[in-house]
């Protein structure tokens, strides 16, 4: 049992909701229990549409899957592909990939990461950072960053920009692309394809290092604040090579605790059930992934940029690495947790696939035209975990002799979080909110804890006048006392 | 050469009615080559409106954005908007007027005039198909949409607003 996640009298206590959190895609909310004296007694996050997914891949063909996928998310299709490919690549019997197909993989992936973190950055979490907590709701975005900060505001869509051409030209679509299929790759890159990607490289280099800086600036001018906002110790998961260097599309398990010590290491993921295992809470539709030596109470983890660049030796690219350093050194030693420290680690990583994306470039084999592995044996289950943006994502299949799907689990990023995310908010409702009035200010810490994890809850739909937000404030007998809507 | 009307169509063709913008992006293609508008209408389709789309407003006469809505007018409605720094709430996908926004901030200038129309949804689960209500409004919009085309002009357009 964690604290703050069940109150002892919950009849007795005022209910608020914030419903759905602000900028999160898909479907979050977040209810707290107060007392007449504003202290808080239970904080919960709750996805409240976070199912059928495994239901809706069952029963397809395995090789539409990493088509299918996509349609999870319309925010990380290709890592969704990517994941889905990789297992369905064992499935088909197919071996090692050709070089030139796994480093068009990898480019495309990188361009997904670049992509992803910019919009995150600077859509989501700098107004926040530069625009301050309690600015008003209407500026909270990237419209009041753009007022403000406009470079930033154009260098963030271009950023964006860059990111989706790469993932246009490798995948021959800039969304629902077929680039990777079981077995390889379905389009080789032409020079000139190239060319266009390597003359806006450098640029794209520059400008995350401009936004690294501002972010240190930061946390140097107000550490006070910025390193210990939702400052709680967790272990913290990620992909890495043999080596112990961060690997965005292809590692094996590495798991470390709060002070860095290593939990297991270089795990095949194929074997990923041997060492994690998801709980089921009655109050929540997502599952809650932990560590199966440590127990559900200790076991739980951080995944994504703040967990992976910890769980990390280092990172292979040198000046990624250096900002990883300047980061760590906020430490003293010891692995930071603060929450807004996602955002750095964000950025570093985003610096560390741009430059990946320019070695990448730079490799003759990156316009080689082998693109399909050799065929073995067919075989009947496997397993596809990559560094998707938001963290660790696993695809796990059984395919039947008619090649269709018959067993599916997904562990998605935001599931793999779901207790650091929850964990992140109490800390927050101890350290801001406790025995004070809310305010909308008061409130969004909660939201600015949660965006941190950047959590894809992937419903993927965006109909006008879906995505309204709501915060109701409820008596003890759940009798509406104030409501607050914006966006309908 | 750039396109003068840019059309953006914006859904998850595997989520019931939000399938809406792709069905009707999927018809508007092959209307355009057999109408022979195809380089006078650049269609894009995606799951969602985000900020780098403020760049395919560039060099355009008119842009229309086509999504499914809920509880929204039935079959559809059809307005003009402008720029709007009304934040969307949902992480990484913005409101056409939001979009319209950015474009401002980042050219300096306002955005070329923009229209939405939203036809009504009502069912948006995950593996859905679009219902046959949603495929009899997507009919009437094709119409409304086949008429904006082929008189595009912001004078025509504004005379369709209702």
């Amino acid at each position: 049992m964690f604290e703050l996640e069940t109150a002892a009298n919950p009849e007795t206590l005022r209910r608020v909701a914030i419903d759905p959190v602000t900028r999160v895609e898909g479907h979050g909310k977040v209810t707290l229990l107060l007392d007449q004296d504003n202290k808080i007694h239970q904080v919960r996050l709750h996805i409240v549409e976070f199912r059928g997914f495994e239901v809706f891949i069952e029963g397809r063909p395995y090789w539409e899957v990493p088509v299918t996928v996509q349609r999870l998310c319309g925010i990380c299709p290709v890592s969704h592909q990517l994941a889905a490919v990789k297992a369905m690549d064992q499935i088909a019997g197919y071996g090692p990939l050709t070089p030139t197909a796994e480093k068009l993989r990898r480019l495309m992936h990188y361009g997904q990461m670049v992509q992803s973190h910019a919009v995150h950055f600077f859509h989501l979490a700098s107004p926040d950072l530069l625009l301050g907590f309690d600015s008003d709701f209407t500026r909270r975005n990237i419209v009041g960053v753009a007022l403000d900060f406009p470079e930033i505001a154009k260098q963030g869509v271009l950023l964006r920009k860059y990111g989706q051409e790469v993932i246009r030209h490798v995948a021959g679509k800039r969304v629902h692309g077929t680039g990777a299929i079981p077995g390889g790759m379905n389009k080789a890159l032409t020079r000139a394809e190239r060319d266009e990607m390597a003359g806006g490289i450098e640029q794209m280099i520059a400008w995350t290092q401009g936004a690294i800086a501002m972010v240190r600036r930061l946390h140097e001018t107000n550490p006070g604040f910025y390193n210990v906002f939702g400052e709680f110790p967790s272990n913290m998961m990620g992909l890495v090579r043999p080596d112990g260097a961060l690997d965005f599309y292809h590692g094996a398990l590495r798991a470390v605790d709060a002070e860095g010590k290593t939990i297991f290491d270089q795990v095949d993921y194929a074997n990923y059930q041997s060492v994690l295992e998801e709980e089921i809470k009655p109050w929540s539709y997502m599952k809650f992934p932990h560590i199966k030596s440590l127990g559900a109470d200790k076991g739980w983890y951080k995944v994504g940029p703040l967990g992976r660049v910890q769980a990390a030796s280092f990172l292979s690219t040198p000046l990624a690495e250096a900002e990883r350093q300047h980061m760590l050194a906020i430490g003293n030693g010891k692995p930071v947790h603060g929450t807004l420290v996602y955002h750095w680690a964000r950025l570093i990583e985003t610096l560390h696939a741009t430059e990946l994306i320019r070695d990448l470039l730079n490799d003759p084999d990156i316009l080689g035209t082998n693109l399909m592995a050799e065929k073995g044996e067919r075989r009947h289950e496997a397993v596809g975990v990559i560094e998707a943006p938001r963290g660790t994502l696993f695809h796990h299949y059984r395919v039947d002799d008619n090649d269709l799907v018959t067993y599916c689990n997904l562990i998605v990023s935001t599931t793999n979080n779901n207790q650091a995310m929850n964990e992140s908010i109490r800390t927050v409702a101890r350290q801001y909110l406790d025995g004070k009035e809310l305010t909308e200010g008061l409130l969004n810490h909660i939201e600015c804890a949660i965006r941190a994890y950047d959590p894809c809850l992937s419903c993927a739909t965006h109909a006008l006048g879906k995505m309204p937000l709501i915060v109701e404030l409820l008596d003890a007998d759940g009798v509406q006392v104030d409501r607050m809507s914006r966006g309908l | 050469m750039i396109a003068p009307v840019v059309v953006f169509a914006v859904g998850n063709p595997s989520r019931g009615d939000d399938a809406i913008g792709p069905v009707i992006a999927g018809r508007l293609e092959s209307w355009l080559a057999t109408e022979g508008l195809a380089g006078q209408v650049e269609v894009i389709e995606d799951f969602q409106l985000n900020i780098e789309y403020a760049l395919d407003l560039k060099g355009r006469e008119l842009v229309l954005f086509i999504d499914a809505g809920e509880n929204t007018a039935d079959p559809y409605f059809f307005k003009q908007i402008h720029a709007s720094p009304e934040p969307s709430h949902s992480t990484h996908a913005l409101e056409p007027p939001a979009v319209l926004q950015v474009y401002l901030q980042i050219e300096g200038h306002e955005p070329p005039p923009s229209f939405v129309l939203g036809v009504r949804g009502e069912h948006f689960e995950l593996g859905e198909d679009i219902s046959p209500a949603a495929q009899q409004r997507v009919e009437a919009a094709l119409k409304l949409v086949e008429r904006l085309l082929h008189q595009a002009s912001l004078a025509e357009w504004l005379g369709e607003v209702g």
